[in-house]
């Protein structure tokens, strides 16, 4: 992906968002009104969080066999970025909220849930302080990190479902796409989240060459 | 068969170590009854049995990391190695936690005696539904524990990192118990858990099967 047609496409698209978004219509609900608006902000955070965890598990896996440095910085670096979009995430989400059901935090499962897994990955980067030898970090934090994934699937994904959630599409709640999610609402949803995943997995791609370049210079 | 022989001969060790200092098994045992007692006066008014209910796997969550997390910080770096030359990985970690399950079924089966003595009013109605909780989370609790225990031990700096790592990774398991064990104190017929018990089986086996995966490159150094 060392081309930039995919920069410029992440670029205009949550660029695109950011007008179409504010701009266009949306339909009028009772209690969300216009905050149905941050719905092109909010929910795209998660699925940014998420493709970049994935990215990491993915290298974790790699370094386990490969036991390269290259595939632990893209790992650690990939979770950098993706604990900044998780807690975008839950401000935005927090914000919202604070709007439509009052406080900024509603004992929401789904909040809950999602500020645990951000712990999780939180614990990921101190396990990684406390290891100083490089090969050993770099071994023990991936093992961690494919460990705790699945544990991060079923917070996310499974155990939601189980409980009552303010959040549309639980506990009888219509989900959005079922009334509201209407095609003016799509034209811009989609685009949003392929561009913010674009734009987090550029973030990524930076701050792997940046570390990489730091590790270049202390070797030598 | 050979996995099988090993294993059960390492867990035969583990009990026999036990056996000889009873260290751990009494050490737990006094700090569940001291916690339980603590929170009897602590908490002497409150009348919510579901709060009692939360403070039970509260009590049991702490002495659970407690016990487990021995199993490899106790280990000297010459007795680690001494087992990786005479068993497979897999063998090792099977006979661990298979020794902390059971270490952890006594254990909470005493502590559930013990707080169902001391809390009179709490006795749930559903006895047994509460059990095959207890149970479930023993189980958990031993899966998860170990695995991260070993995580820590080989990181160095054991205490404190236990709790980081394991605490985000045991909140789904948790609240999943402290449901199933909900429904038994509102005696609520047994159609209503199953969904809970088979997501624990689920956790479990799928804790299992990565750390299976994952322990043969933790092991070696």
């Amino acid at each position: 992906m060392n081309k930039t047609w995919w920069k410029i496409l992440g670029s205009v698209l949550v660029i695109y968002t950011a007008i179409a978004g504010l701009l266009m219509g949306v339909p009028r609900l009772p209690i969300i009104n216009e905050s149905i608006r941050n719905l092109y902000f909010h929910v795209p955070m998660w699925f940014a969080m998420i493709v970049l965890f994935s990215i990491s598990v993915f290298y974790s896996i790699k370094s386990l066999s490969t036991k390269s440095e290259i595939d632990d910085i893209k790992a650690v670096e990939s979770v950098n970025a993706g604990i900044v979009f998780g807690l975008l995430g839950l401000v935005t989400g927090a914000i919202w909220a604070k709007y439509t059901w009052g406080q900024f935090w509603s004992f929401d499962p789904k909040q809950n849930f999602a500020a645990i897994s951000v712990l999780l990955y939180f614990a990921y980067l101190i396990l990684r302080n406390a290891i100083d030898e490089e090969q050993k970090r770099a071994k023990i934090s991936a093992i961690y990190n494919i460990f705790a994934f699945p544990m991060m699937v079923v917070l996310l994904f499974v155990l939601p479902r189980l409980k009552d959630s303010l959040h549309p599409g639980n506990g009888g709640n219509p989900g959005f796409n079922s009334y509201d999610l209407d095609s003016r609402m799509r034209m811009v949803f989609y685009p949003a989240c392929l561009g913010w995943i674009l734009i987090g997995y550029w973030v990524y791609t930076i701050r792997f060459r940046i570390r990489s370049i730091e590790t270049k210079q202390q070797q030598n | 068969m050979q996995l099988a022989k090993e294993v059960k001969y390492l867990i035969h060790k583990e009990v026999l170590l036990e056996w000889r200092s009873k260290y751990t098994i009494n050490g737990i045992l006094l700090y569940v009854v001291s916690t339980i007692f603590t929170c009897y006066l602590s908490f002497v008014s409150l009348g919510d049995k579901l709060a009692w209910n939360a403070l039970f796997w509260i009590i049991i969550l702490f002495a659970s990391i407690n016990g487990v997390s021995k199993s490899f910080l106790q280990e000297t770096k010459g007795q680690q190695l001494y087992n990786y030359i005479l068993a497979s990985p897999a063998a090792i970690l099977i006979s661990k936690t298979v020794y902390n399950t059971i270490l952890m079924l006594v254990l909470t089966t005493i502590a559930l005696g013990f707080y169902t003595l001391v809390f009179d009013s709490f006795t749930p109605p559903d006895l047994l539904l509460y059990y095959v909780a207890v149970m479930m989370g023993s189980i958990s609790f031993s899966t998860v524990f170990t695995m991260v225990s070993a995580i820590a031990s080989k990181a160095g700096n054991g205490g404190m990192l236990m709790a980081i790592l394991s605490f985000p990774i045991i909140i789904p398991v948790l609240i999943l118990l402290i449901k199933l064990a909900k429904n038994a104190v509102d005696g609520l017929p047994w159609e209503n858990s199953y969904d809970e018990i088979g997501m624990l089986l689920l956790v479990n086996v799928l804790t299992v099967a990565t750390s299976l995966l994952l322990f043969p490159y933790l092991w070696r150094d």
